[in-house]
């Protein structure tokens, strides 16, 4: 451990509070909104929509910037859990191709 | 719509904790890895564990380190603050989403856990209400079990940071977005997840291509969102 470990620079904690603030107010604000927001049916079905539409965007990036290795990666992750409904099946098999596909070097 | 039966119990804290369990491997990594990148720009072990734990979102707190460089100037800061909320405005979308179950438990209790609000016990959450699970044990119990997995896993990658200099060797960087993959498959049930899925990988990519970034995630969900939302039946 070096010496000054356990100090800290005034401007980064700065930093540290700001992002802290910046991201808990996201993570409260939608709730927050939300109470504000008369949930109505279409607001709600919106809200049933939200979390599939949020994984299908953030997944797809990351599968356009990963290549065709991620890509086949997740698309066995979908296929064991259509088959075998066991999440932790389904994260084992993805690595594991992923790991079988980088020491082939693709 | 708000639920009226919805409960806390230490049973469904721990429930929650033990469904984060398969993706464990892939959050001490990324944990790690961010200890090794924040000891390589010459933060303090206090500076990286403060980050670390209080900020609490994986993926803001490396575009921030990108961008930081000693010492601090205003300019600096504002543009780290500022990153940080581009790649978590998805956090807005998410948190609104939990309105309709934790809606009616009391304010003093939903703010304080909603700062442990991540994508993965989000996700977990969901799945589990879906299934029928009212306990919102399980939100509170993968919320805070995650942040202190990730709290810890800074630690041995800040000190000794080239044991895993590359994940990508084990495929630990696609154990998260796997178990998305894996999480969004009992999501569907007919014509308008396709459409709003669709709609939301559509909007999702052509942002990709023009910003990049992580813009996508928020065009994408809230296109596929407001898609279900107008796709009468």
């Amino acid at each position: 451990m070096t010496e000054g470990a356990f100090s800290a620079d005034t401007m980064f904690i700065l930093v540290v509070l700001g992002m802290t603030a910046v991201t808990y107010a996201l993570r409260a604000g939608g709730y927050w909104v939300m109470g504000k927001v008369p949930i109505t049916p279409r607001v709600r079905r919106g809200l049933e929509a939200l979390p599939g539409a949020i994984i299908v965007s953030t997944i797809l990036p990351i599968i356009l910037q990963g290549g065709l290795a991620v890509g086949l990666c997740l698309i066995v992750a979908a296929a064991a859990q259509i088959r075998l409904k066991k999440e932790y099946i389904a994260v084992f098999c993805a690595a594991a191709v992923a790991a079988g596909l980088r020491a082939t070097g693709l | 719509m708000l639920e009226k039966n919805v409960t806390l119990s230490l049973k469904g804290c721990t429930h929650g904790a033990l469904m984060c369990v398969p993706v464990l491997p892939g959050i001490i990594a990324l944990g790690a890895v961010f200890g090794t990148v924040a000891a390589q720009k010459g933060l303090t072990f206090l500076e990286t564990v403060l980050m670390n734990s209080l900020v609490f979102a994986g993926a803001s707190q490396f575009v921030a380190m990108e961008i930081y460089s000693a010492p601090l100037s205003w300019g600096t800061l504002i543009a780290m603050v500022g990153v940080t909320g581009a790649v978590n405005m998805r956090m807005l979308l998410i948190g609104a989403s939990l309105r309709p179950w934790l809606g009616q438990v009391p304010s003093y209790q939903t703010y304080p856990a909603l700062f442990f609000l991540t994508d993965l016990n989000w996700l977990l959450t969901l799945s589990e209400y879906d299934k029928g699970t009212r306990d919102w044990g399980v939100y509170l119990g993968s919320g805070v079990f995650v942040w202190s997995i990730w709290s810890l896993s800074v630690v041995p990658g800040y000190f000794a940071g080239s044991l895993i200099s590359d994940p990508k060797t084990f495929g630990l960087d696609v154990v998260l977005p796997a178990f998305f993959a894996a999480l969004l498959v009992p999501l569907w049930k007919g014509k308008r997840q396709t459409v709003s899925w669709l709609v939301a990988g559509g909007v999702a990519a052509v942002t990709w291509a023009i910003v990049g970034g992580y813009w996508s995630i928020f065009t994408g969900a809230v296109a596929g969102a407001l898609a279900g939302a107008y796709l009468d039946d």
